[in-house]
């Protein structure tokens, strides 16, 4: 006999289910005057560093429907490649951005937006610099866990090339489910859960 | 909070025979919104260890009341009064303080306030259904509201939600992030349901459902579960290769 581990198990994820608006973004479905506003629907300010974006995109299902009860949440590190978060050791990230923005996909368009800005590139685990990128969580009626994946971006092909993510994809002909496309101050990320053009999504 | 410092280790693996798989067929709706193909295993760097904190100024004082946090002119919501209770832990067992829980549900008759919904069951006007907390020191949490009733819902012909509690999660790493729900000890519906059965594990199942916590009923007003939920562990740091590669 040895003695016992005692990890505990990681709670089972459940579905977010059609009704993730009620509890995530109440006014977003109209139930007004419980919070004063929704949580993560703005993440910059005036006085916000870096280059302004809008990120936007729909999710796509199998069959190449919009997903129009999905909820996207994303994480980024600020213009200099910082997280706002106690976490974060390598320096002190810029007070007015956030990092963290959540929306929920358009009940009738299937479309998200995040006003935000680009963010500074950061280094993988080995040191290597890796390109700028953006860290997507998708939850929704029938996704049991939520999906993680990354946008990266379109103005970035050198460092899209030389990335330590990407290029350790195995199948290279995935990589561009992973470019948003930049045009002007619009990079447009569209997720595929399922099919041909299905998303690279991650376990981290 | 206490004085420890913030922790910066990437999180333990996850069990992928613990969580349900993405490709669920009894429940229809997982059929077309399921990848099918491997998900990329990539070490944690500094976008997963981190996340985003959320401080007491962004919580209302009756964000954790759903008894009273909709109500209108101090009228109560329809239904059982309950306590719901327990601590957010990962998985060395370590509390988890400063987590954002929110949390919404059905009301006593099974009816969301939703646009998208259609149940038969009426709305209390005096329910909205949504609420949140964030956990103390000890990582514990507790709100009040009303037991959820059990409501049919479009997948079988007869297929039936059990009671339950539906739970968001923000630990302290965004690859912590956790979505999953709560069922109530006793109920018969959770054996019968497709999205329960998501789950490949009946231990893993049991994790989810609360028991009655007697000792923590306030008599004569509310009875109380308990629940605990548990975030994935972090390694620790003391070994690992330093992150900024230096
Ligand atoms: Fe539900």
């Amino acid at each position: 006999m040895t003695q016992p581990l005692n990890y505990l198990k990681e709670s089972p994820s459940q579905t977010a289910g059609p009704y993730v608006h009620i509890g995530l973004t109440p006014n977003f479905t109209e139930i007004t005057g419980v919070y004063a506003e929704d949580l993560g629907i703005r993440m910059v300010n005036d006085q916000t560093e870096g280059d302004r974006i809008t990120v936007r995109g729909r999710v796509f299902d199998g069959m190449g429907a919009p997903v129009k009860d999905a909820l996207v949440e994303i994480w980024q590190a600020d213009a200099k490649g910082l997280f706002n978060s106690p976490s974060e050791t390598r320096g002190q990230a810029d007070p007015n951005f956030t990092g963290w923005g959540r929306c929920p996909t358009h009940m009738e368009t299937g479309e998200f937006v995040f006003e935000t800005v680009k963010p500074g590139a950061l280094p993988f685990n080995d040191g290597r610099m890796m390109a700028p990128y953006i860290s997507f969580w998708v939850v929704a009626r029938g996704i049991n866990i939520g999906l993680n994946t990354r946008m990266y971006f379109s103005d970035e092909t050198d460092a899209n090339a030389a990335d330590p993510v990407l290029t350790r994809i195995e199948h290279q002909d995935r990589v561009p489910t992973l470019i948003g496309k930049r045009d002007g101050n619009t990079v447009t990320f569209d997720i595929h859960l399922q099919g041909d053009s299905e998303t690279v999504f991650f376990d981290l | 909070m206490s004085n420890r410092k913030p922790e910066t280790g990437g999180f333990f693996q996850r069990d992928w025979t613990w969580q349900p798989p993405a490709f669920t067929p009894a429940y229809k709706t997982s059929i077309l919104r399921s990848p099918k193909k491997a998900l990329m295993s990539l070490n944690n760097g500094p976008s997963e260890i981190t996340g985003p904190v959320f401080g007491h100024s962004e919580i209302g004082e009756l964000d954790n009341d759903l008894l009273l946090n909709f109500s209108s002119n101090g009228e109560l919501p329809v239904g059982e009064r309950i306590i719901v209770h327990g601590r957010v832990l990962d998985e060395r067992g370590r509390p988890v303080p400063g987590a954002l829980l929110e949390f919404w549900q059905a009301n006593a008759g099974g009816r969301y306030r939703h646009k998208k919904e259609s149940y038969i069951a009426p709305l209390d006007p005096n329910f909205g259904g949504c609420g949140r907390t964030i956990t103390d020191e000890n990582g514990a949490y507790s709100f009040r509201t009303v037991k959820p009733g059990p409501y049919p819902w479009p997948n079988g012909v007869n297929d039936w939600r059990p009671a339950h509690i539906h739970f968001s999660v923000f630990g302290h790493g965004f690859a912590q992030r956790l979505i999953t729900q709560m069922y109530f000890e006793g109920d018969p519906l959770i054996w019968k349901c497709p999205i329960v059965q998501a789950i490949p594990d009946e231990d893993a199942v049991r994790q989810l459902v609360a028991p009655l916590d007697m000792a923590n009923t306030i008599p004569m007003d509310s009875i109380a579960y308990k629940f605990d939920i548990v975030l994935r562990g972090r390694r620790s740091t003391l070994f690992e290769n330093r992150l900024e590669g230096n």
